[in-house]
């Protein structure tokens, strides 16, 4: 890899542009569309078992969360009306039609899940309103990985594979402790399985973002995002073992579902800033692409 | 400099492989010539007249009386308000070796003619340079950068409103009614060259002066340089002159004379925009191997499917473990 000794630059200027997005739109959207996608999937099969409270408290949770989340999009644009343009057209090259399309469609399946569980009314319907959203459940939560990944920014394209797995996780555990801190004890079982699951799995794939990004990697250590990851790393953990430890008592549902929560806001928030970290430092544009070069070079040498 | 140099496993300088055609894919069923910018910046004299031309013609608002203090470059990046973008390299080097060509003033020479296609090639070395401490010198390198107009936009992959479209020209320019202020397209270049204007959200960038080709006309920037350093035409001849000319300047003695963006097979298909750089592409503030990043998007969108069902498979597990539980209690 380049260090930073070798490494040449237009007097230390960016070469790519970070996003001007505002951390808490858009950080703040990758956090609400995980708890609503996964809360979705979450909500189905709490209710197969029987979990009803649960299941409604996590249906209303994931429309409440689309509905910010969306709102936080709109805000992003500046001007609100121009939202429609976005469903001008389908683009698959693009995540964020993709995206747009998507919440377009859950949003109201969401919606219908919820407006069913909480008045009782249409359970048939209802029914197949929760299987839709916990279908669309997971490509709420993960797209968003896609949409970061597929820019220029170091942090994000560099972790592209590892990416939606971070954010799979991070959502799994988010919804996992809304459940912990909605529903009633007795009903918190499934839960707290799944709150471990998506706490490893969050971690296993932030372990290999950070191999896969060498250098790159230093974002999500220093500054800003570094803060962030470590507060994330010790909140998840923490939310984790309560939950796994939890049992029945209410308090320590309650404290563990509020850590993971407060843990997957800091992932996106700290995977956002190093992001911004990364396009703002032109050592993580030109190291990159200079070992991907020299990388090349050796394996197109004729000896 | 360092020692490798940029496009060590390509071949530069090559006659340039088939031109792609972007407007043809686009689905234009008999669009013109693809047409371009060839940037030579080794006959740059940072006159900046192309970056006047193009506010004027564009109307693009002013960027306010603000110095840089790096150096004579106040200008210092492409911007939603900046099209064209004179860097201004000052940088100590070794003194040029006594048999390069040296004017008396210690001076190595470089023929300030460019080489217009089919015409003869006069080439020399030729960065400014003065005097610094003993055994090196300082040199200037001056570089009017632009919008790629990539073959492979990533802008315009990634705009969800379809704002930024292919032109029959092969170029890539933004409706700036139909741009909902996403600000997608900011990072997902490679190049760093699109911007959202701050006060309106809204996304700009070099159009080629699509209004003036449409009128048979070459764009601002090129018109005004004084130099020939901006080049437009078909992309075709470009390449073609640009090849002839970094074989004049190789003859001459300049080795570190090397075209950027000019390959087809690089990781955006080739630039509408491209150049004969005098120093590693990242001295100009340019990277040394952009990529399109969509490229990789099908593989992004298998992981997210992949995590996705891992995400359904956790619970699912979850679930059926706790029913199991609760069946034997
Ligand atoms: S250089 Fe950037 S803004 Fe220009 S066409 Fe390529 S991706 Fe788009």
């Amino acid at each position: 890899m380049v260090e930073r000794a070798d490494f040449e630059s237009y007097y230390g200027r960016p070469i790519v542009k970070a996003p001007a997005w505002e951390a808490t739109d858009i950080a703040g959207y990758f956090f609400l569309g995980g708890l609503a996608g996964a809360g979705s999937v979450l909500a189905a099969a709490l209710q197969a078992g029987g979990a009803h409270r649960t299941a409604a408290a996590l249906k209303v949770t994931s429309v409440g969360s689309v509905g910010l989340a969306t709102a936080a999009l709109i805000h992003d644009l500046g001007v609100p009306s121009r939202f429609t343009h976005m469903l001008r057209v389908v683009k698959p090259t693009s995540p964020m039609s993709v995206g747009s399309w998507l919440l377009a469609v859950y949003g109201p399946v969401a919606g219908a899940a919820a407006a069913s569980a909480v008045t009782g009314r249409a359970p048939r319907a209802g029914a197949v309103a929760t299987g839709g959203a916990a279908v669309l459940g997971p490509a709420v939560a993960t797209y968003t990985a896609v949409l970061a990944s597929d820019t220029a920014v170091p942090a994000w394209h560099g972790a592209h594979r590892e990416l939606p797995y971070l954010f799979a996780g991070s959502a799994l555990a988010a919804a996992s402790g809304a459940a912990l801190l909605l529903g009633p004890s007795a009903e918190t079982g499934v839960a707290r399985a799944t709150a471990v699951l998506g706490a490893l799995g969050e971690t296993a794939a932030d372990h290999a973002a950070r191999r896969r990004l060498g250098p790159v990697a230093a974002t999500l250590r220093e500054g800003r995002a570094g803060g962030l990851m470590r507060s994330a790393r010790v909140l998840t953990a923490t939310g984790a073992a309560l939950a796994l430890l939890s049992g029945r008592s209410r308090a320590a549902g309650v404290g563990a579902g509020v850590a993971l929560l407060a843990g997957s806001v800091c992932t996106r928030f700290g995977v956002f800033a190093a992001g911004i970290a990364s396009a703002r430092d032109p050592v993580h544009t030109v190291g990159p692409q200079r070992a991907r070069l020299a990388a090349d070079g050796a394996s197109a040498a004729p000896d | 400099m360092s020692s490798a140099a940029a496009g060590a496993h390509r071949p530069h300088g090559e006659p340039a492989a088939e031109v792609p055609d972007p407007a043809s894919d686009s689905g234009y069923p008999d669009p013109p010539d693809r047409v371009g910018f060839f940037t030579d910046t080794s006959v740059c004299i940072g006159c900046k007249a192309c970056e006047v031309a193009c506010k004027e013609w564009n109307a693009l608002p002013a960027d306010g009386f603000s110095l840089s203090g790096m150096s004579y470059d106040n200008t210092e990046a492409l911007g939603a308000s900046t099209w064209r973008h004179v860097a201004f390299v000052e940088r100590q080097v070794p003194a040029a070796p006594a048999d390069g060509a040296v004017d008396p003033g210690g001076r190595p020479l470089l023929g300030l003619t460019p080489v217009v296609p089919g015409g003869e090639a006069d080439a020399g070395a030729g960065t400014d340079a003065g005097a610094g401490p003993a055994g090196s010198e300082i040199r200037w390198l001056m570089s009017s950068d632009v919008c790629k107009h990539c073959t492979h936009a990533a802008c315009l992959d990634v705009c969800p409103t379809g704002a930024l479209f292919r032109t029959e020209f092969g170029t890539v320019v933004v409706q700036d009614d139909i741009c909902n202020g996403c600000g997608y397209c900011v990072p997902a270049c490679p190049y760093g060259v699109i911007e959202q204007r701050p006060d309106d959200g809204r996304a700009f960038k070099c159009t080629m002066c699509y209004d003036r080709l449409g009128a048979g006309m070459e764009p601002a920037c090129a018109k005004a340089c004084p130099t020939e350093s901006i080049q437009f035409g078909p992309l075709d001849e470009l390449r073609a002159g640009a090849a002839r000319r970094l074989d004049a300047l190789h003859e001459a003695g300049v080795s570190e004379a090397r075209l950027y963006g000019h390959d087809p097979e690089d990781g955006v298909g080739g630039d509408g925009a491209f150049f004969l750089l005098l120093d590693e592409p990242e001295v100009y503030g340019l990277p040394p191997d952009p990529r399109v990043p969509t490229r990789d998007l099908p593989r992004m969108w298998r992981h997210a499917a992949a995590a996705g069902l891992a995400l359904l498979g956790a619970v699912g597990a979850s679930a059926a473990t706790a029913a199991r539980r609760k069946g034997s209690a």
